[in-house]
């Protein structure tokens, strides 16, 4: 027997199977190791949003997930496989840090705002050079970000360390931020911070920028065919650059979000990764902007919920990164979920391509 | 029937709103070629599609040899005997025309790939059939006519007795197909069954033994060459009279419009291939420009549309010189574009129709205001357009892939013939395009030219361009040759000129 389906219905049915399929394999494996399926995904569920506690959580969470994915998504969007979410994100954590303490005397309302501005055009910024770099001599996004994301790391590190370092911190990190430099929590008591809002509202407006604006259609166009772009008089090179600095301008608003919201400081110690599930995260929601959400936040709920899952049944913290593992997997390769569930595609939709080949 | 080698019946097939076929009969005899006539929509490729086991037919049965047979993917037609010549080729350029034939298929010794025996087997089968073709070749190096018969010996190296060819010489130059008609002969010698897949009304009277045609489809029947001919032909595929010449006012010639001077232009791998051309284009006037494909025509419209920047020369429009390399300033001195690859350049094909009708403008008010488009402009105004221009699908939201050719084409041309302008420069308009869309276009070109517009038009298609040019002037090595008017051209004259011999004429 072979479903068929309205084209339309295959585009949510193959990723929601793909999650479903992933946390199937996950059970098998939380079984084999002689742990209890049900306490392991009970407490994936109820340390995600069991409580309003939780919630609050799995939010804090996905604000950079949303923020880095659809950085992603745009230079998807573009044709451009942007890598460096990441180095995208601590250029911007380091500015608006740096603007968070280095600046006195400035009330609320101006300091936060110049403090989120530096923060975007610094990842603006570091993404803007490899796209320049693709526009003027055809050097493939791929590897520049990437080295991008080496550069920045490092460089983030040295400066934590050194000149940003606060001489009369325990830890190596910069001063904490001015008060006046706080994104402010939305519910007292709880970790969610006013990024998260930041975060919906950055959906709607790439929402808007992509799909009613000029600009946006440029820069779809450019995606999807660069020739007939050429040919209705697009410029390709400026188009490049511009997908790279907003790309990397969310990816930078995502790491200000992390230290004006949550640590109030960069610590030399600053965790992410969200840069690279980022990737993920776009694959999933087929860079739409509007899906980037329930991505994002079925990412920060499976990374939130684990801890608990861990506790409860006992069984490696790991095993979430083997779901989300397959879940990219199976994005990466929607044929395996047709064939396993007998879901015939007709006609091939185009899609969106994600790279090609080295340098043009 | 004992000589019937092949019997579709009854076959139906529908997709998600359309009636591809609608239970058509077909049925080919050993050692003849078949014909498959029809529009773009008509049904022919879903038909050969579901023979070729890429579909499966809602209704019907296929009978081989008189036996009933189950196709349910290429591998399965390919083993009962049947392979297919796509348009597009399947062939993978860096690999050697025995790679290409055995993928898929490799005859093996001791695990390895037995490189002689199928090197043995391509080259007796290339012989007999006189294809001269050397296994060790690089596809890509090989001219398309040569890769065209790397892919019919695909199909006859596995053993097929059934070749389905879909528009062959739609990649051919006059002389290539002329080469194909012979091999197609030789392999009808031999037994082999041959289904011939066209729009072509002359090929088609030329090389068929049995005609088949389809419209809108179902089968509308079937006829011989011997007791038909081209107004019969074109009667049954669209359903109506079909203007098969075009009528055209006497020239009213004005003005120059766009004037060459000397016009020097390298191709993307540095080799000049555009030299030092001159000629102008009036207003209402279609210059005709004949030639090969493959002697810099291509080049000369990108150089003269913005794609392709020229290195010496000038190009003005209206009086205006272009610096070159850009398309927008081209645009913006009312220059129309219709390009030779729509799928390549003229179309963003995953774009709903609307989408591609403003592809050019959408910068511009009242397509857009200040940062945003303005969709309800922009809805009613690709509603106007999809009417006006007989675009055929559900709206204007129909992703343009899914259109037929002859309807992508009409997107194109509505959208370039949407606003007002004073040259058009069609490259290659009608290629690939059925009977009923040739005819569209060609009245639009005249209704430009008879509007007082100048047309450009660069085509590789004799009778078009003496059917449509008040002047033509013919391409040969990058340079116009010779320039005549309609009156003094034929097309014996032009084929010669465009050999590049010019002498005596």
């Amino acid at each position: 027997m072979q479903i068929k389906l309205k084209a339309g219905y295959q585009d949510l049915l193959i990723p929601l199977l793909s999650i479903i399929t992933s946390l199937i394999i996950g059970a098998v494996i939380i079984w084999a190791s002689g742990a209890n399926v049900y306490a392991a995904y009970k407490g994936l569920w109820q340390g995600a949003f069991g409580s309003a506690r939780a919630i609050a959580e799995t939010f804090v969470g996905t604000t950079p997930y949303i923020l880095t994915g659809l950085a992603v998504a745009f230079g998807f969007r573009c044709g451009l496989f942007n890598i460096g979410a990441e180095g995208q994100l601590y250029a911007g954590a380091l500015a608006a840090a740096y603007i968070g303490y280095a600046l006195h005397g400035l009330p609320h309302f101006i300091h936060l705002p110049i403090a989120i501005i530096a923060g975007i055009a610094a990842g603006g910024i570091w993404g803007a050079i490899p796209g320049y770099l693709k526009a003027k001599t055809g050097a493939h996004e791929v590897i520049n970000t990437i080295m991008m994301n080496h550069i920045m790391i490092r460089l983030t590190d040295f400066l934590v360390k050194n000149p940003m370092l606060d001489p009369k911190a325990s830890v190596p990190r910069t001063p904490y931020i001015l008060k006046t430099a706080y994104l402010p929590k939305i519910i007292p008591g709880l970790r969610l911070h006013w990024g998260f809002i930041l975060a919906i509202l950055a959906i709607f407006l790439i929402y808007f920028l992509l799909f009613k604006t000029k600009t946006g259609f440029e820069i779809r166009t450019v995606g999807l065919n660069q020739d007939a772009a050429q040919y209705a008089g697009m410029n390709i090179s400026k188009n490049f650059v511009l997908a790279m600095a907003i790309s990397g301008g969310l990816a930078g608003l995502a790491g200000a979000g992390e230290v004006l919201g949550l640590n109030y400081n960069l610590p030399a110690a600053f965790v992410s990764g969200f840069g690279f599930d980022a990737i993920a995260i776009a694959l999933l929601a087929k860079s739409n902007p509007l899906a980037v959400f329930p991505s994002a936040m079925l990412w920060a709920a499976l990374r939130n919920g684990a801890g608990l899952m861990q506790i409860r049944a006992q069984i490696s913290i790991d095993l979430i990164n083997i779901v989300q593992a397959f879940v990219i997997m199976f994005i990466a390769a929607p044929r395996i979920v047709r064939w396993v569930y007998r879901i015939k595609a007709e006609k091939e939709k185009a899609g969106i391509l994600l790279t090609k080949g080295w340098g043009k | 029937m004992a000589d019937e080698i092949l019997l579709l019946k009854g076959i139906s097939k529908s997709f998600p709103g359309v009636l591809a076929n609608d239970s058509i009969d077909f049925a080919l005899k050993k050692s003849e070629i078949h014909s498959l006539l029809g529009e773009n929509g008509a049904g022919k490729t879903t038909l050969m599609n579901i023979l070729y086991g890429l579909y499966t037919p809602d209704a019907g049965e296929i009978f081989i040899n008189g036996k009933k047979a189950v196709i349910h993917s290429p591998a399965d037609a390919l083993s009962q005997g049947i392979g297919m010549v796509h348009q597009h080729f399947m062939l993978i350029p860096t690999m050697t025309v025995c790679e290409n034939i055995i993928l898929g298929n490799e005859s093996k010794k001791n695990g390895l790939i037995n490189v002689e025996e199928s090197h043995s087997r391509i080259e007796t089968l290339s012989k007999r059939y006189s294809f001269n073709l050397n296994p060790t070749d690089l596809v890509k190096d090989l001219p398309i006519g040569t890769q065209q018969r790397v892919e019919i010996l695909k199909a006859l190296y596995r053993e097929a007795s059934i070749l389905i060819l879909d528009e062959p010489t739609s990649v051919l130059t006059p002389q290539e197909s002329k080469e194909l008609f012979n091999i197609l002969r030789s392999l009808k010698a031999e037994g082999k069954s041959i289904i011939f897949i066209s729009h072509k009304l002359k090929e088609v009277l030329e090389i068929s033994d049995n005609i088949t045609v389809l419209r809108d489809g179902k089968g509308v029947g079937s006829v011989s060459p011997s007791n038909t001919d081209e107004p019969q032909l074109a009667r049954m595929m669209v359903g109506r009279e079909v203007i098969l010449k075009v009528s055209k006012q006497k020239m009213q010639r004005g003005k120059p419009v766009l004037q060459v001077k000397n016009l020097n232009v390298y191709d993307r791998r540095g080799v000049r291939v555009v030299n030092g051309i001159s000629f102008t284009v009036h207003e209402g006037e279609i210059f005709g420009m004949a030639g090969v494909q493959g002697n810099g025509q291509t080049e000369l419209v990108e150089a003269l549309t913005g794609l392709l920047s020229f290195e010496s020369g000038e190009i003005s429009i209206d009086g205006t010189g272009l610096r070159g390399n850009n398309p927008r300033e081209v645009f913006e001195l009312g220059t129309a574009h219709i390009p030779e690859d729509r799928q390549k350049h003229g179309l963003v094909l995953p774009y709903p129709i609307r989408d591609n009708l403003i592809l050019c403008s959408y910068y511009k008010a009242p397509f857009s205001k200040r940062l945003s488009l303005n969709f309800p402009y922009i809805t009613e105004s690709s509603n106007k357009l999809m009417e006006e221009f007989d675009i055929k699908a559900p709206g204007i939201l129909t992703t343009t892939e899914t259109l037929s050719g002859g309807n992508q084409q009409k997107t194109v041309v509505a959208r370039e013939l949407a606003r007002e302008i004073r040259l058009l420069i069609a490259s290659q308009p009608t290629r690939g395009l059925d009977v009923g869309s040739i005819e569209y276009i060609h009245k639009k070109i005249v209704e430009t030219r008879d509007s007082g517009h100048a047309v450009l038009l660069v085509s590789s298609e004799l009778d078009e361009i003496l059917s449509l040019s008040d002047t033509i002037g013919v391409i040969y090595k990058g340079q116009i040759v010779k320039t005549l008017s309609y009156y003094e051209a034929t097309k014996d004259k032009l084929g010669l000129l465009m050999a590049g011999i010019v002498s005596e004429t």
